[in-house]
């Protein structure tokens, strides 16, 4: 009854929407499009959907926030703080925490949707180095992702210094240094950015919320539509498997059953967000303080997708470019601006130097496992290892106050290590990768030897036997015959 | 009257409980496949499905109907439990987090569980189309040099579009310069000869409030805090530290030396202070900055000792008026803050 009565609204509103726009056959294909199941194809929909709850909980916050520097008096509700000298824009923000009814929350979960946001692009890109999913046709889409990866970056740090929380000036303080540093036109850069010297000029604030709440995110969306619309055209990649070619693809239609989980991954992704801004506290402000350039905060540490660069500073002995008592390229300059530019510059170029290193210009649609690829699986864990031994070095000052390690002997010893660690990567991952070629087995699914079970006569029997042959297929012994997978025996 | 009530609910959660358990049973008797559409083979059928692996599966699972809708419900509760909390304490994050992460977390599982058990299951084979089609393309460049057909002078026509291009580029590049004014003040301190040295609150030093071991913060008695030049660290040190160049002698009066507070390498404030408290097995006085960890030794002129900074920590030569107050003997010699290309790197 109520079956039929439904029936007939679909097909009233169907009827409508194709008197008007006339879209059914581009509906039809959308509903029948094919998503090929792995779990791995998940992390670039978790960054799609931090973003939408960016967008959402960042609407909120901007009704609420005032980017000026103007210099007021804080006689809000948290006391630690009355009286004391701040910006309109951290006392506005300090509104939104204390005074705005759901403000706090907003704004807890816009940080760590954020975290989630950059942490999801990286997982993401790893994955597609890794299958060599970036191969043509994908190689301009890959692309298009490492730009969205260097805003979202931009964006975060945007974001977090808007605040003018003493550490947020600190952050803003190091980036002008960098920008200062790049040579030939550094200061009239730092200058032009931030409207004169450091702190800057009275439009600052407004330029980097514009930049924020509008320009880096009208890019991304364009990206994201440009990513997901060369993903329609193309169809996605998909590991090899009974059935699976370089020329079809098998998976899930899009209606209904994955739409319903991909709407169950979005809402899971929104929940988490939730809960972790409801119940884990993230950059609490009121603890920092308003900034002002004469303060600092010990032992300060930025988001995490900062993290690589604050390691990249740190780390750099200080050498500089000087002649005759003039100093020419400044020292942030090799950590802030020409170390990330190094690691950009090569996933760009990546696609290309291996279609002309290999010869392989041909199109590629099924995916490789990363062990059949042993030396770009290398160079890719090494390249990753360097990235993340300067990450971690960012860390080495908590290491020192926590384990009483000598901050100077941890920053020697990394100076070495940075480069001696991805190489030591580098062969043992290629030493892996051989070694599970040619045994083959899936280190969480596939199987190797003879299942025996005991006869009543007291003998043993061969019940099963692993394949002889090593296809890429990963095989599974027979159901039910593995104890902890329903076991019969 | 809440007794009856609660009743009245005892028995419908019961009965509720009764009807899920009977229809689970008769589902679980009853359970195969309702039907099967067109073409797709059935996933029984081993040596077609071996072949292919499209499938078409109807799971007609009304436990897990049932599942989802009770879902759902819990959702609805959670959900209209948010607006509860924010009208009850909207500042508190934690109700509220619980209650719209909880709802959104219900709503997953109800939208997996429905995606994975009440929906037709269904694995399809779609073969890819070509992209690079040789006739398309061929037509697509044929149409395109079709739109130069008896054109002579392409050359000149060329470069004369990009001279026009390249025209509109700067023109439209050109308006970036009013973003920023010229390097005005990049070298401006607000520290002159006699210029007083106040602390955060206004009171200004006097040379005997520069006690040994302390890190001191200084700002000009007159001149906007915000600036970049303006601010100091003053501390005081015993002969056994003090090695300044030659030229710097008289820039430490009774030991007393300031230096800029902004760091040279990354414009952080430092605030670093390390001070031997047994001398034969410490290091020098140095300051350190938390952003990086560049140390400095105010004993010989802002030295670098360790860490990234290229330059030394600009120093202000002091002097203590007739009123003991500390004032500045003269501006700084070197560039304060972050350097960029050509500053001076001044001497130490």
């Amino acid at each position: 009854m109520i079956g039929k009565a439904l029936d007939r609204r679909v097909r009233r509103l169907a009827r409508r929407s194709e008197e008007r726009m006339g879209a059914s056959g581009a509906l039809r294909w959308a509903m029948r499009y094919v998503f090929p199941d792995h779990w791995s194809f998940l992390l670039g929909e978790i960054a799609l959907y931090a973003f939408v709850v960016l967008v959402g909980t960042g609407v909120f916050l901007a009704l609420y926030y005032t980017p000026s520097d103007t210099q007021v008096i804080y006689h809000g509700p948290y006391a630690l703080l009355r009286g004391e000298q701040m910006s309109e824009a951290y006392s506005s923000v300090m509104n939104i925490t204390f005074g705005v009814p759901a403000g706090l929350l907003m704004r807890q979960v816009h940080h760590w949707a954020a975290d989630v946001f950059v942490a999801a692009i990286v997982l993401h890109l790893c994955r597609v180095f890794f299958t060599g999913a970036y191969r043509k046709p994908r190689d301009l889409n890959y692309m298009v992702g490492l730009t969205m990866l260097m805003l979202a970056i931009l964006e975060g740090f945007a974001g977090y210094s808007l605040v003018d929380d003493l550490l947020s000036g600190m952050g803003l303080a190091i980036a002008y240094s960098v920008a200062l540093s790049i040579p030939l036109v550094g200061a009239q850069l730092g200058y032009l950015v931030w409207d004169g010297r450091f702190p800057g000029g009275s439009d600052f604030l407004s330029r980097l919320e514009i930049v924020h709440v509008f320009l880096i995110p009208a890019m991304i969306a364009v990206l994201i539509a440009l990513h997901l619309g060369t993903i329609m055209r193309q169809h996605h990649t998909q590991f090899p498997g009974p059935g699976r070619r370089e020329r079809n693809v098998v998976g899930t239609p899009m209606w209904p059953a994955y739409a319903l989980r991909s709407i169950g991954l979005f809402f899971g992704v929104a929940a988490v967000l939730f809960l972790a801004g409801g119940l884990i506290q993230i950059n609490p402000i009121w603890q920092w303080g308003p900034y002002h350039p004469y303060l600092s905060e010990n032992g300060a540490q930025p988001d995490w997708y900062i993290g690589w660069l604050i390691g990249a500073l740190r780390l750099m002995p200080n050498w500089e470019l000087t002649v005759g008592g003039h100093t020419l390229i400044p020292n942030p300059f090799w950590g802030g601006a020409a170390f990330p530019l190094v690691v950009f510059a090569t996933m760009y170029a990546w696609p290309a130097l291996e279609r002309r290193v290999t010869r392989d210009y041909r199109r590629h649609d099924l995916l490789d496992r990363p062990r059949d690829r042993p030396t770009r699986t290398a160079i890719g864990a090494a390249f990753l290892s360097w990235v993340v031994v300067v990450f971690a070095v960012g860390s080495t000052d908590r290491l020192f106050f926590r384990l009483h390690i000598s901050y100077v002997q941890q920053i020697h010893f990394w100076r070495a290590g940075v480069w001696v660690l991805p190489i030591v990567v580098f062969f043992v991952t290629r030493q892996i990768c051989r070694a599970l070629q040619r045994s083959d087995t899936h280190p969480l699914r596939a199987w190797e030897g003879q299942l025996v079970a005991r006869r009543a006569d007291g003998g043993f029997e061969v019940v099963a036997e692993s394949p002889p042959d090593r296809g890429t297929v990963p095989r599974e012994p027979p159901a039910g015959t593995v104890p902890g997978r329903e076991s019969r025996l | 009257m809440s007794e009856r009530l609660a009743t009245l609910l005892g028995r419908i959660a019961a009965l509720v409980v009764l009807r899920r358990a009977w229809r689970g049973r008769r589902s679980r008797s009853s359970g195969r496949p309702r039907g099967d559409a067109a073409g797709a083979p059935l996933d029984g059928d081993r040596s077609a499905a071996s072949e292919s692996p499209a499938r078409r599966e109807i799971p007609a699972d009304r436990r897990a109907e049932t599942l989802v809708a009770a879902l759902l419900g819990l959702a609805a509760i959670f959900a209209f439990g948010f607006t509860g909390a924010y009208v009850i304490d909207g500042t508190n994050p934690r109700y509220l987090g619980i209650a719209l992460g909880g709802a959104l977390l219900l709503l997953a599982a109800a939208c997996v569980v429905a995606g994975k058990r009440v929906v037709p299951q269904e694995t399809r084979v779609e073969e890819r189309g070509l992209l690079l089609r040789e006739r398309e393309t061929e037509e697509v460049v044929d149409a395109l040099e079709a739109g130069g057909e008896g054109i002579s002078r392409r050359a000149l026509l060329g470069g004369a579009a990009g001279l026009a291009g390249a025209g509109m580029v700067t023109a439209l590049a050109t308006p970036v310069a009013s973003l920023g004014p010229g390097l005005a003040g990049i070298h401006a301190t607000p520290w002159r000869r006699g210029v007083g040295l106040v602390d955060e609150r206004g009171n200004p030093y006097r040379a005997q409030d520069i006690v040994v071991g302390s890190l001191f913060t200084a700002l000009p008695e007159h001149g906007d805090p915000q600036s970049l030049g303006a601010s100091l660290i003053v501390v005081r040190l015993g002969p056994e530290y003090l090695h300044l160049p030659a030229a710097r002698r008289a820039w430490a009066p009774e030991g007393i030396v300031a230096y800029s507070k902004i760091c040279p390498h990354a414009g952080c404030a430092i605030s670093l202070y390390r001070y031997p408290l047994y001398r034969p097995t410490s290091e020098e006085p140095a300051f350190t900055c938390p952003c990086h960890y560049s140390t400095f030794l105010p004993g010989e002129g802002g030295r670098v000792t360790f860490g990234p900074a290229g330059r030394s920590l600009p120093q202000l030569p002091l002097m203590i008026d007739a009123g003991g107050l500390l004032r500045a003997a003269g501006p700084f010699h070197e560039d304060v803050g972050p350097s960029w290309w050509s500053v001076r790197r001044g001497e130490s």
